[in-house]
């Protein structure tokens, strides 16, 4: 049994199912099922977030093993069975969305208005089906939370998004399949392959030389396309712009972790080799991401398409950390995907704030914010500064540890992930400099409102957050400390005996 | 002799004609009457096939095993699940003939027929009956051109088709000495196969292919299912593709068995043709009756990847798949029957423009079977192309595995933009409310594809015995 005694990580996944079934159940007036629905969606998102709570005191951060195991048959004559749990690797994942979720929710309170029942069923559906992702430990079972993930997504951006609603979410989803599809053969063959599809089980199953190039090019396909990898990052900034604000949020917060998360659980430990020989590549193409879409970025008119293209460079530094197989450069990748879902999430809802009092999401119809909105302005910053990865907010840590592991590698690699930082910089605060500062040119600026009490509920958490994990970054890396040290092992253990073989 | 084998069919046969010379006598409408007492003779026939013995009978034309068991129970739920759909249709189009509801019994009755073939007189006799039955309801709106047209091009191609299986039986029955499906299979495994026995056998499959519609014998299937009405197609795009599907099966695995390197290449052409066509041609289609037609095509071409495989796990993947098929689409036409504004039946796909609002339920229902065709987890759908697949993988067929999964991303398109009509779109005037029946076989096989990763054990342990059967 497990360390919390029960079924915690099923609970925690379907928890939200059953919010979402009940609110399917409200009938009665337009208004009233709005209200009931918003009210049920925010409280069974709480109480989901507090469950997960436990996961956080119960882990046990010595361990690299699997924890809150559960497992139950499924399909036994194929070897694929409902196996749940979470290691040092993924737990905070599931934290994270749980905690993000209650606040996309709190964020759509007022801007959300049409169709409100159906918009909180999708997204309690979202919730289940990242936080299944993320518990799966059998590869079926993985895929599926993986493809089910763009249902919801593809409504929420659709129904609920701007102008080139639908573009986006086809775009979104036809991407996303098309790299998806791909996995799923890859599984299938890993699945013939080894009898099973028990991930611990396959992990310890070593794939010939030749195997593992295929495999890994069709994880590839899938996994580049969700973190997303430059080339194939534009569906993203055209899903964010025209997502509404909390979809922009999960897009950012966890389902762009969903990528670097496949090259972490599967990637990596299971085709070693594979990934060393691949590893070159994923560093040009990331150092390519963090330059080339820094620079676009710089560019933008649009704030959110702005903080788009800043996610696939961050999210560049994250698949550079990766691939560097030195724990610093795992360490920090975990850590820069948390602080990213944290930061990036909350960069999406400062710009929803304006965005819901002006409905506009150009720059140049801002300046001078910070006079009107002082709370506001300030928050903004401190976000937007923790992009920046300045000290002692969260993102520091992370990319640090990311260049550190890059420069144990290469130093040139770890030059173009400081190239990042730079430029991240530049246009972080060029961003903030048009829309905070100058000159209050437009005179309807002057009668916006300040933060509202309901927005800082959902931005307190975060700004916590970010100064908890800038300030005392070891609480979270303390976590993964076990699980990463493990797979650097491993992985240099698989390396060895591949070389010892080829002798 | 042991004739008391064929029960079930007896049974139906029989029940047929009392049901005709019932519906003949009153001078009153009897289309509802006999429509309910044919329902309750295909229940009957379904309770009588799960209770029914093992063995061949009639002189070895007739087979009684797992396979053709599993086979009939969907056939019989597809037929009159149909007939269910009809019901209020028919009524409402001026179509609530009793003729109609006893077609569909003998168009039951000879697919019944088919999947217990053991030999190929009664194939083709079991096939003809399903046809000459089938050629009557397509043309059964007969002052509407284009019903009667979808009759008369379905009846002169469906002749052609039976041209080419006749010939081709008459050449195996030449070169090989015998009809009979056990005898073949002894022939063909001990002595030289012979090149007219191979164009016979082609000549068979091709019979056979026009009949599930296959590329490229498909040409018949978009206008045939536009021109139908809607409850006709409905009947058409399921039960009948099961049956011949499970005959396809039974011929192959069985007398042919031991020449699958010849068929196993027309059947990887007509698999990879058909996904090909299915995704790439639906996907400017603005009728929605036409749209399925083709996504038809397309899912046949999934399950005959499982049969080119050739292996019991490609077998049984098709059973799966073409299951989870019949109940997806039993559904999606549920929701095609439902479509009526102001008492008019609706078939353009723009006609569903904001359906999410208007009618919520059916938007439902309609988005989890579209999700399910697009082969999107946790749908049933997604679970019958992982068998297929998986069956595929594990033989070497990247090839066609890798054309499959292309077809599956393309056809999701227009998947989606059926979804995108329905949600994302501005709302159109209310549809008429729904006749019950509809209602509930719309959520019951909603429920049924939703929910199916709950179980699949029992199904695919189901289709198993069946595969065994058929090897055995």
């Amino acid at each position: 049994m497990n360390a919390a005694g029960f079924p915690i990580l099923s609970l925690v996944t379907f928890l939200p199912l059953a919010g979402a079934l009940i609110i399917l159940t409200v009938r009665g007036e337009e208004e009233v099922v709005a209200r009931n629905a918003r009210w049920t969606a925010l409280w069974t998102s709480l109480i989901t977030f507090a469950l997960s709570l436990v996961l956080w005191v119960r882990f046990d951060s010595g361990s690299a093993d699997f924890q809150f195991v559960e497992q139950a048959s499924w399909l036994p004559e194929f070897g694929v069975g409902y196996h749940m749990g979470v290691d040092g690797i993924s737990v905070l994942f599931v934290l994270l969305s749980t905690l993000l979720t209650p606040l996309c929710i709190l964020a759509s309170w007022e801007s959300v208005q049409s169709r409100v029942r159906e918009y909180m069923v999708a997204f309690l559906v979202l919730e289940s089906m990242m936080i299944g992702m993320f518990c799966a430990l059998d590869f079926v079972l993985f895929y599926i939370f993986f493809e089910a993930v763009l249902i919801p997504m593809f409504l929420i951006i659709g129904v609920w998004g701007g102008a080139r609603r639908v573009y986006a979410a086809f775009k979104f989803f036809l991407y996303t399949l098309a790299g998806s599809v791909l996995m799923l053969l890859a599984i299938l063959a890993v699945w013939y392959q080894a009898g099973t599809t028990d991930i611990p089980t396959l992990m310890e199953t070593v794939f010939s030389p030749r195997m593992q190039f295929w495999l890994f090019l069709a994880f590839f396909a899938s996994f580049a396309v969700k973190v997303p990898m430059w080339p194939v990052h534009t569906w993203l900034p055209d899903a964010h712009v025209e997502a509404p604000t909390a979809g922009s949020v999960i897009l950012a917060g966890v389902l762009l972790k969903m990528g670097a998360y496949g090259f972490l659980r599967f990637s990596l430990p299971l085709l070693p080799q594979a990934s060393a020989d691949f590893a070159p590549f994923i560093f040009a193409l990331s150092v390519i991401a963090v330059i080339y879409t820094s620079l676009v970025a710089l560019a933008q008119e649009d704030m959110k398409k702005l903080i788009a293209y800043s996610s696939v460079a961050h999210m560049g530094i994250v698949t550079l950390g990766i691939f560097t197989f030195t724990a610093q450069g795992l360490s920090g990748a975990l850590f820069t995907m948390l602080s990213h879902g944290v930061v990036s999430g909350a960069l999406f809802l400062c710009v929803g704030v304006l965005y819901d009092r002006v409905h506009s999401r150009e720059i140049a119809r801002y300046g001078g914010v910070a006079k009107i909105m002082p709370a506001y302005a300030l928050v903004f910053m401190l976000f937007t500064m923790a992009s920046v990865a300045l000290p002692g907010l969260a993102g520091f840590p992370g990319e640090l540890l990311v260049i550190v592991g890059a420069f144990k590698v290469s130093p040139w690699v770890a030059l173009g992930a400081c190239m990042g930082m730079i430029l991240g910089a530049a246009y972080a605060l060029y961003l903030y400099r048009r829309v905070a500062f100058g000159k209050i040119t437009r005179d309807d600026l002057r009668t916006l409102l300040d933060l509202s009490p309901r927005e800082y509920a959902v931005f307190a958490p975060l700004i916590l957050l970010t100064l908890w994990m800038g300030v005392y970054p070891s609480s979270f890396l303390n976590f993964f400390e076990a699980s990463v040290t493990a797979l650097v092992t491993r992985h240099e253990a698989a390396l060895g005996a591949a070389r010892l073989a080829g002798m | 002799m042991n004739w008391t084998l064929a029960l079930p069919e007896i049974v139906l046969g029989v029940s047929g004609l009392l049901i005709l010379a019932g519906g003949v006598i009153p001078k009153k409408d009897t289309f509802f009457p006999v429509s309910m007492a044919v329902i309750g003779a295909l229940v009957l026939t379904a309770a009588l096939v799960l209770g029914q013995g093992e063995g061949t009978a009639f002189m070895g034309q007739y087979v009684s095993d797992g396979f053709s068991r599993f086979a009939k129970v969907l056939i019989l739920l597809g037929a009159a699940l149909a007939l269910v759909l009809a019901l209020d249709f028919n009524t409402k189009a001026g179509l609530d003939r009793f003729e109609y509801a006893v077609l569909m019994l003998f168009a039951a009755q000879g697919m019944l027929v088919m999947v217990s073939a053991n030999d190929l007189m009664s194939l083709y006799i079991g096939l003809e009956l399903l046809s000459l039955s089938l050629y009557v309801i397509a043309a059964f709106d007969r002052d509407n051109p284009r019903s009667a047209e979808a009759g008369l091009k379905y009846f002169v191609l469906g002749a052609l088709a039976s041209g080419l299986l006749l010939y081709g039986s008459s050449l195996v029955y030449g070169f090989a000495g015998t009809t009979n499906f056990d005898r073949l299979a002894d022939a063909l495994s001990s002595g030289q196969v012979g090149m007219g026995l191979i164009i016979g056998l082609v000549f068979v499959l091709a019979g056979l292919c026009f009949k599930i519609s296959a590329v490229p014998f498909h040409m018949w299937t978009p206008d045939v299912y536009e021109g139908a009405p809607t409850p006709v197609t409905a009947f058409f795009a399921t039960a009948p593709k099961i049956a011949a599907i499970a005959l396809l099966m039974r011929v192959l695995a069985g007398p042919f068995g031991d020449l699958s390197a010849q068929w196993q290449q027309v059947i990887w052409f007509a698999a990879a043709g058909s996904m090909l066509l299915g995704a790439f041609a639906a996907l400017t289609q603005k009728n929605i009756k036409r749209l399925m037609a083709y996504s038809s095509i397309g899912h046949v071409g999934y399950a005959l990847m499982g049969l080119a495989v050739a292996t019991d796990g490609g077998f049984r993947g098709v059973l799966v798949y073409m299951a989870i098929y019949l109940v997806m689409n039993l559904g999606t036409f549920a929701v095609l029957v439902a479509m009526r504004r102001n008492g008019k039946s609706l078939e353009q796909v723009d006609d569903l423009a904001g359906l999410g609002r208007t009618d919520p339920q059916m938007a439902l229902w309609m988005a989890i079977f579209m999700f399910s065709m697009a082969g999107v987890p946790p749908m049933a759908g997604f679970f019958g192309k992982l068998y297929v697949f998986l069956a595929a993988v594990q033989e070497g067929f990247w090839v066609l595995a890798l054309i499959g999964v292309f077809t599956s991303v393309v056809g999701s398109y227009y998947y989606l933009r059926i979804i995108k009509v329905m949600y994302f779109d501005a709302a159109a005037e209310p549809m008429d409310p729904r006749p019950a029946g509809v209602t509930v076989v719309m959520a019951g096989t909603g429920l049924l594809t939703l929910l199916f990763f709950l179980f699949p054990a029992p199904i695919i342990a189901a289709a198993q015995a069946a595969i065994a059967a058929l090897a055995g």
